[in-house]
């Protein structure tokens, strides 16, 4: 049997079974984006308005988000961690954003009206491709998901944020981008500050 | 002769009523969230004590302080000692999601302790993936149970 786990026709007790080192198995958009789909139907007859159902798929990218964070760094970064605001955040745009959509985020910016937000956008976000919101759902983002699991690494390492995922316009193209919006807990700003002094 | 002022842990007499050899006295906690989700005595010989030494569990605890500051001075995973009681050391690890693996141990074994920290790591994490698992929920895995056991033996005694 060539199912991963299973040797000589027997299953593997999980801790002998191998960490995958390298992302062979990538799964196909088209599934993914099914498989997608049917937690948004799921979770929309059991929500009473659109923030509840950002809320709902956010949480569900929390538990992605953390296990993300371990094996990330302990798969390429040999359990180096980041301990400053900048190194998780560059993290985010470039190790996160290569494992699970195959290309780095397209910018990470600083708020310019308060010190403890930050922005990473996405032209075209991967998760988003197949879904078309109707007007009545106003300013939904089902990139509230990705939002999630940027929220989940965060929290995970020690920088509780705020995260909300937003749709900008953008010049020249048809599609709103997605801007993933941050916003520190004020302990990490105490922190970051204590540390960098 | 003034004995009673130096508690020295390591000449209390353990559960089964024997004295413990000195130089075997060892205490695992895995600490996630604040909280212990796995705890382990190891002791040379392979046994292991099914309950755990509280006086051990105390200093484990009163370490978690120094952890904590320690956590956001280095990248790295492991912290080394981080906290002293009469001759017994704590010695600390993290993970990058800051899950705190807390060995108590007498002696010193730097290099053999950061290899069991090391390679407990990986079955921690294999553990973790698990989508039920949380922060809080206590490791009861006896293959888990087993691997720390391998470790100790090949690392620590």
């Amino acid at each position: 049997m060539s199912q991963r786990g299973y040797q000589g026709g027997q299953l593997q007790p999980l801790v002998d079974r191998q960490i995958p080192i390298r992302p062979r198995n990538e799964v196909s958009l088209g599934a993914f984006a099914f498989l997608f789909s049917e937690c948004i139907q799921y979770f929309q007859t059991r929500v009473s308005n659109v923030g509840e159902l950002e809320r709902r798929l956010a949480d569900v990218g929390f538990d992605v988000g953390v296990r993300l964070l371990e094996l990330l760094i302990y798969r390429e970064k040999a359990s180096k961690r980041e301990i400053k605001v900048l190194g998780i955040l560059s993290f985010l745009h470039t190790n996160v954003w290569k494992c699970l959509f195959g290309k780095i985020a397209d910018s990470l910016e600083k708020g310019t009206s308060a010190e403890d937000e930050y922005m990473i956008s996405d032209n075209d976000l991967l998760v988003n491709k197949f879904i078309s919101v109707p007007r009545d759902m106003g300013n939904l983002n089902c990139g509230a998901f990705v939002a999630g699991v940027v929220e989940g690494v965060l929290k995970s390492a020690g920088f509780p944020a705020r995260v909300t995922a937003h749709s900008v316009g953008v010049e020249g193209q048809s599609r709103p981008k997605t801007t993933i919006l941050i916003k520190f807990e004020p302990e990490v700003l105490e922190r970051e500050l204590r540390l960098g002094s | 002769d003034g004995s009673h002022a130096h508690l020295r842990p390591s000449h209390r007499p353990c559960g089964s009523g024997r004295m413990p050899r000195e130089t075997s006295t060892l205490t695992f906690v895995i600490v996630g969230d604040d909280t212990p989700i796995y705890e382990c005595e190891l002791r040379a010989g392979g046994k292991r004590e099914d309950t755990i030494n509280y006086l051990h569990e105390f200093v484990l605890h009163a370490a978690l302080d120094n952890v904590e500051e320690t956590i956001w001075t280095t990248p790295n995973s492991y912290l080394k000692a981080v906290d002293r009681y009469y001759d017994l050391t704590v010695s600390a690890y993290t993970t990058s999601g800051l899950v705190k693996f807390l060995l108590l141990h007498d002696g010193k074994n730097d290099e053999g302790i950061r290899g069991f920290f090391h390679d407990l790591h990986e079955y921690y994490i294999k553990v973790m993936l698990n989508p039920f698992h949380t922060p809080k929920t206590k490791i009861t895995s006896k293959d888990f149970d087993a691997k720390v056991k391998t470790l100790a033996s090949k690392y620590l005694l």
